[in-house]
């Protein structure tokens, strides 16, 4: 009883009393809503959006970003033959060692290789950045709500900012990102990478088409858990019309 | 069991077996002939799928176990690894992450069964108990679950759920330090950890063995409440119930594997998949959802309880939120005596039925409300002058450090509803619930007739249906 009183007490307090700051995080815009290839329970992925997305990964986020999770060999799911991989691979130098002699060396990487990652530490990456860590792209669509959408919603969304924003020295405005505020200038410009293929070199393409190899990096089993799932629940469901038809025949004479 | 009344097999095999330890004596008495109330619903599957469960955890578990590795540096990549590159891993480490959720979906809707239809009252008190016991070593067991990963969530849900244990008088703190083995989240933490977490789903077996003995012992309940009295309210566990539970086990393990194979993720949270980093604290630390009830319940104590009109405080306000936490599942344990009511069944207890109703309601309020930060604001007025309160919105606004506004001559007042307000409203009705409408109804609630038996309550249900 006493608790109850001043339970009552302590939120009329409350009521009255607090001035509480509405936390400015608040407003981060939606992610546009994009129509991906490989959402819904059929999605695949688009082999030829996956190669150029690789392309785009490549040549532009890589330079800042690593992507530990994924070795050369992966990009066989890409569609490329194991002897791209290899020519592929061996553009990239790693650091292998010791040898025989205790010396650490170069060599060009093999499909075995994880892709190098461009800063030899944490704090060089940082320090290369204005203080920002570039994160590891690994997982990223995982790793954020709405993660394929955020991503094209980033890349694509970066604007000047409103007058009530102060940016300092090496920052941007991205209504995406949490607080608006990103160290990150914008990463893509129109016809910034050369595709074979005829796809439009676009901004709007080239975040299309890196989120696409985005999700697989982080989701390379997509397909095939897609694939699973809808022969699981064939069969499950299959098997609940079979036990339902059992169990109503054993229960006949009881109702 | 033992002598002279064992019946014989006719596989000579068995026979050889069954004479010296009589096992399929035992399984045929309890899984086979088991005399059970003819008349459960749907409901009255759930035990059977927890304890599908609690079998599907541990195999998976164990199979992961063989894969991951319990050290800060590398348990996140070891999980990522599992995910890549071990053979079905991804299909495995998914089974297991949303089995944790759809156990407590079972085990959760099992309780509600429970409440519903009174099965915690005489005789089944210590069955109820014992269940209380699974259910709290299972939070125990997806909690540290939740932390091997290693990512943020993982980190700062640990951080943030150990460190109420220094909320403890006195030896709040040791308690901490030995939770920790050291003196942060750590390396230590994480491989006891992943040590108590390989543990307690044994633990659990052994508590839900003697959760089943119990049972065994009182028979179960059904929805009416009535015992049954004979041979025509039963029917044999073989085959009825069986292949009704295999049944519905099917139906449950359809919706199981849409989110294993469609949206796995959907349940968990993504910075989960951000490697931990003690120095980066995430917008918002959120458990998984089966604790988001009892985290509002925590956040909703806001205040120090003292002793009225003067500065003594007698519980500050990190014990009293953790004291509410536990208090909830401490009246679970003690409810067969909050509610003392001869009837079981809240079919034929229109007030229970309603008050429980409203508590399940409250419970998932609360559960949103666990969900959200405990500053949002869902409804506001200001009283005062115009002025005065464009002024105070553009103090929320502008979010100034410096603290100082010029509302000079009179500061309006502002009437807000906002999410701690939320969560101690419904925490108040679940105290309330147990507390007072339980004992409550105990004495004055004027039941509905009871059928005589399950027999009559089924007949009298099939006639209506042939007469509709």
């Amino acid at each position: 009883m006493k608790n109850s009183i001043l339970s009552i007490l302590a939120i009329a307090c409350a009521m009255l009393g607090s001035v509480q700051t509405v936390s400015a995080a608040g407003d981060v815009a939606k992610p546009k809503q994009m129509d991906w290839s490989f959402s819904g329970p059929f999605g695949t992925y688009d082999k030829a959006a996956l190669q150029r997305g690789f392309l785009v990964f490549k040549s532009v986020c890589a330079s800042c970003h690593s992507l530990d999770k994924i070795a050369f060999r992966n990009l066989e799911a890409l569609g490329y033959e194991e002897a791209q991989i290899k020519t592929l691979a061996a553009e990239y130098t790693v650091t292998d060692g010791p040898n025989d002699e205790g010396e650490m060396f170069d060599r060009p990487a093999r499909p075995s290789d994880y892709f190098p990652n461009p800063y030899p530490n944490k704090a060089a990456a940082k320090y290369a950045n204005n203080g920002a860590y570039p994160p590891d792209l690994s997982l990223m669509t995982k790793a954020r709500k709405d993660g394929a959408n955020y991503v094209y919603s980033l890349l694509t969304g970066y604007k000047d900012a409103p007058e009530h924003v102060h940016l300092m020295n090496g920052q941007y405005y991205n209504p995406y990102m949490a607080g608006g505020v990103i160290a990150m200038p914008a990463p893509l410009s129109d016809g910034q990478v050369g595709y074979e293929d005829g796809t439009a070199t676009t901004v709007d393409q080239y975040a299309k088409d890196v989120v696409h190899f985005l999700n697989w990096a982080a989701e390379p089993e997509l397909e095939a858990r897609k694939r699973m799932g809808v022969k699981v629940l064939i069969f499950l469901s299959i098997f609940a019309l079979v036990m339902y038809g059992v169990k109503r025949k054993i229960w006949h004479d009881v109702h | 069991m033992a002598g002279g009344q064992r019946q014989k097999f006719d596989n000579p095999v068995v026979e050889w077996v069954d004479s010296r330890l009589p096992v399929f004596t035992l399984m045929q008495k309890e899984y086979g002939v088991f005399p059970t109330p003819r008349n459960f619903n749907y409901f009255w599957n759930f035990g059977a799928i927890a304890m599908f469960m609690l079998v599907t955890m541990i195999v998976t578990g164990i199979t992961l176990a063989m894969q991951y590795t319990s050290s800060t540096s590398m348990a996140f990549d070891s999980v990522e690894r599992i995910m890549r590159d071990v053979n079905y891993g991804w299909l495995i480490r998914y089974i297991h992450m949303n089995g944790a959720s759809f156990f407590f979906i079972a085990v959760y809707i099992h309780i509600f069964r429970g409440m519903y239809y009174g099965s915690y009252k005489q005789p089944r008190e210590l069955l109820w108990i014992l269940g209380v016991v699974i259910f709290l070593l299972m939070m125990a067991t997806a909690f540290m679950g939740y932390v091997l990963p290693w990512g943020q969530m993982s980190y700062w849900g640990a951080t943030v759920i150990t460190n109420l244990f220094s909320a403890v008088p006195v030896v709040g703190d040791d308690i901490v330090t030995l939770l920790w083995g050291g003196f942060s989240v750590d390396d230590a933490t994480l491989k006891r950890f992943f040590a108590l977490h390989y543990l307690l789903p044994f633990v659990i077996f052994a508590v839900v063995f003697l959760h089943v003995w119990a049972l065994h012992v009182t028979g179960s309940n059904n929805p009416t409440g009535v015992e049954p009295k004979g041979k025509q309210d039963t029917l044999p566990f073989h085959p009825y119930y069986t292949m009704k539970d295999t049944f519905g086990l099917i139906v449950f393990v359809i919706i199981y594997a849409a989110f294993v194979f469609f949206m796995p993720n959907a349940l968990g949270h993504p910075d989960n998949y951000i490697p931990a980093d003690p120095l980066v604290t995430p917008a918002h630390i959120v458990p998984e959802w089966y604790f988001l009830p009892f985290y509002a319940i925590l956040r909703a104590i806001t205040f120090d309880l003292g002793i009225p009109f003067t500065e003594v405080v007698l519980i500050e306000a990190k014990l009293g939120g953790v004291i509410a936490m536990f208090g909830a599942i401490v009246l679970l344990l003690i409810m067969p005596w909050l509610d003392t009511h001869p009837v079981r069944s809240a079919r034929y207890r229109p007030w229970y039925k309603k008050t429980l109703l409203v508590f399940v309601f409250g419970v998932v309020v609360l559960g949103y409300a666990g969900s959200q930060p405990a500053d949002k604001v869902y409804w506001q007025t200001c009283i005062g002058s115009e002025a005065a309160c464009e002024a105070t919105d553009a103090h929320h606004g502008a979010a100034d450090a410096t603290g100082h506004h010029d509302v000079a001559e009179k500061a309006p007042t502002v009437l807000k509803f906002d999410n701690t307000m939320l969560a101690q409203l419904f925490t108040i009705y679940y105290y309330a619930f147990f507390l007072v409408i339980l004992p409550l109804l105990s004495r004055k609630e004027q039941a509905l007739p009871i059928p005589k038996s399950i027999h009559e309550a089924v007949l009298a249900k099939s006639k209506a249906k042939e007469t509709k």
